[in-house]
Order: structure tokens, then C-alpha cells, then sequence
């Protein structure tokens, strides 16, 4: 046992826990990386004094753990915020209830897909039928893909909650669900 | 490889594989940059003579639903798939169709957009996407 405690175990083991303040950094204390050292923003820029920081906003919405580490449909729905729906006269607004229960997905739980939160963010041109067709189970699709920025890809790991969020879509238990797969009758969304 | 970690000895082969894997802990840190999906566009600005434009997406989310810019306002899904310059946002779109002074600031406060570091690369930055293959 002695042996494994010689100058190069001692310098391991020092690389090792200078590695641990970094990741609690990550984790807790950089919640919201300030403007001038996201290092995307130039602090010699005349007009970077004006700027909104990020956490003057987004402290005061439902907190996450990932993304913006805002909760941005809970945010919309409790009335932290209310965003605009349109810009432009005559635009009509859908927001569809319907949720879709997909199964074949492998070892893992099935995924129920919420039309209502999507809806209440996006048109349906944004999905239909450019990315996904209207048809159940008509663009076929797999996780890589998804992984690659293609699908549910194009946003989630790019704009809304990161694709290390698995269980936030493959949400339903295979063993438990009574319900039919695909399309659900019912309105409310089910656990 | 297993037997190696099962059997450490004080050889610099073990050292190693364990410092790559030290190393793998801190990489993925360094690409964090920038508030989750902030936008780069630098195609023309610094051609131009001006800094990058940093586009957040938190800032607008909050005061416009996505269906506006990438529906009404014609925004692809896929940074730099559109063909944005300054003539096109005076003529009122993309940008220019708030960005006017009524709704947004106008076209006059250069530096609020152009606001970003020399050298930046057009792309969609986060610290949390998965860093795989990905284009975005």
C-alpha cells in the first residue's frame, strides 16, 4: 500500500480535486455567466453597459438545473411572463391540446409528446410538415438523429431543455399505460 | 484496460489513462460560452467593419413567443440559413420589423447588437447542448 502514495500518485490526486472546483463552479455558482466574461460579449464595446444580464431576468422565473436554468413553460403558463404571440395584423393564433404517446422506443420509457406547451410557443409550420408529418408515426426517427440536431433535435439541446433531460419526454411507463398508443382522447395530459 | 486499473502500479502507462481521464473531466467546461442558445452572426459584420452580432435568445423569449420571429418573420431554424444584411433590415425585415424604434430600439444603436468579442465564428452557443455531432 505504501508504494501507491509516491510523488506521482500525490500529483494525481491533486489534479484530480483541481478538477472539482471547476465543476462546482459549473454547477452552482456560474447559474448565470455575467456579460463580460461570457466571452461573447466585448466589454469594450460602447454600448455593453446598456445591456440586460441574464441574471437580472432569468432569476426571477421557475428555476432548472439545465439550458437557461429557467423553467420556460412553466414560466409562460404560472404569468411570469407574457410574451407576444404576434407582430404582424391578422395573424391567427393556434394553441392544440392533444397529446401523442409514441412507443418503440427501445429500452426506454415511452415518449408523450404535448402539443399544448409546444403550441403555446410555436405555429405548427414551424414542425408541420417541414420536420415532422401530421401522420402518426410518419417520420419515422431515431435518438442519434436527434442527437445530431435533426427532430426534436432542431430545439431540444439548442433552445429548449437539453436532450441529457431523458425522462422529461420518455415519460410513460410502458407497463402501467392502459392507454392507447398515439393520439389521446382525452384533453388532459396523463402521468 | 481493466486489468490496468485493477492492477495499479506506479507505471507511467496508468498515469497516463488516468490523467486523460482528469483531463475529460475538465475539457468539457472550456466550449461553455455565451448564455444557453445565444446566436453568433459574423458572416459579414466583421467584414464590414463592425463586431459580431450576439443574438440572445432569453431576452426575446421573454417578450415574444417563438411563432413570431420563426413564423411571421420567416427566421429558419438553422443559424445562418437565412441571408440577413443591414438593407434588408432597413427594408423591415427579419430584425428590422421590430427593431424600428416602436417596438424595439431602432437601427441608430449600432453597438447593442454589433456587441460581441473579434474573431467570433456564426454559430448557436450554449454550455448545456449535448456535444455530440450536432449542427445547429
Amino acid at each position: 500500500m505504501g508504494k501507491i502514495y509516491n510523488n506521482k500518485s500525490i500529483l494525481m490526486m491533486v489534479i484530480c480535486l483541481l478538477t472539482f472546483p471547476v465543476l462546482w463552479q459549473e454547477a452552482d455558482a456560474g447559474r448565470w455567466k455575467s456579460l463580460s466574461e461570457d466571452k461573447l460579449h466585448d466589454p469594450a464595446g460602447p454600448a455593453f453597459k446598456e445591456l440586460q444580464s441574464p441574471e437580472e431576468a432569468l432569476s426571477m422565473f421557475p428555476k432548472d438545473a439545465v439550458g437557461n436554468k429557467v423553467r420556460w413553460v412553466d414560466a409562460l403558463r404560472d404569468g411570469y411572463i407574457n410574451p407576444r404571440s404576434s407582430i404582424l395584423p391578422g395573424t391567427e393564433i393556434k394553441v392544440l391540446d392533444m397529446d401523442i404517446v409514441y412507443d418503440r422506443t427501445g429500452d426506454q420509457k415511452f415518449v408523450l409528446f404535448p402539443h399544448k406547451s409546444h403550441t403555446e410557443w410555436l405555429d405548427c409550420s414551424n414542425c408541420h410538415e417541414r420536420i415532422f408529418k401530421e401522420k402518426f408515426r410518419g417520420t419515422p426517427m431515431t435518438m442519434l438523429e436527434i442527437l445530431q440536431g435533426n427532430y426534436c433535435g432542431q430545439c431540444h439541446g439548442a433552445v429548449s431543455f437539453p436532450l441529457t433531460e431523458c425522462y422529461r419526454c420518455h415519460s410513460v411507463n410502458p407497463s402501467t399505460f392502459k392507454g392507447k398508443i398515439g393520439v389521446q382522447k382525452s384533453n388532459q395530459s396523463e402521468k | 484496460m481493466f486489468k490496468n486499473l485493477t492492477n495499479l502500479k506506479s507505471e507511467p502507462k496508468n498515469y497516463f489513462v488516468i490523467f486523460v481521464l482528469a483531463l475529460m473531466m475538465v475539457i468539457p467546461i472550456w466550449p461553455a460560452q455565451g448564455e444557453y442558445a445565444d446566436v453568433v452572426l459574423n458572416d459579414k459584420a466583421e467584414l464590414e467593419g463592425v463586431r459580431p452580432v450576439i443574438y440572445p435568445h432569453w431576452f426575446h423569449r421573454i417578450r415574444f413567443r417563438c411563432k413570431v420571429c420563426h413564423s411571421e418573420l420567416g427566421f429558419e431554424m438553422r443559424v445562418g440559413a437565412n441571408k440577413i444584411d443591414m438593407a434588408s433590415i432597413a427594408d423591415g425585415k427579419f430584425c428590422g420589423a421590430c427593431h424600428t424604434g416602436e417596438v424595439a430600439w431602432g437601427l441608430e444603436f449600432c453597438d447593442r447588437c454589433h456587441s460581441g468579442l473579434p474573431g467570433l465564428k456564426t454559430g448557436i452557443k450554449s454550455g448545456s447542448k449535448s456535444s455530440g455531432p450536432g449542427y445547429y
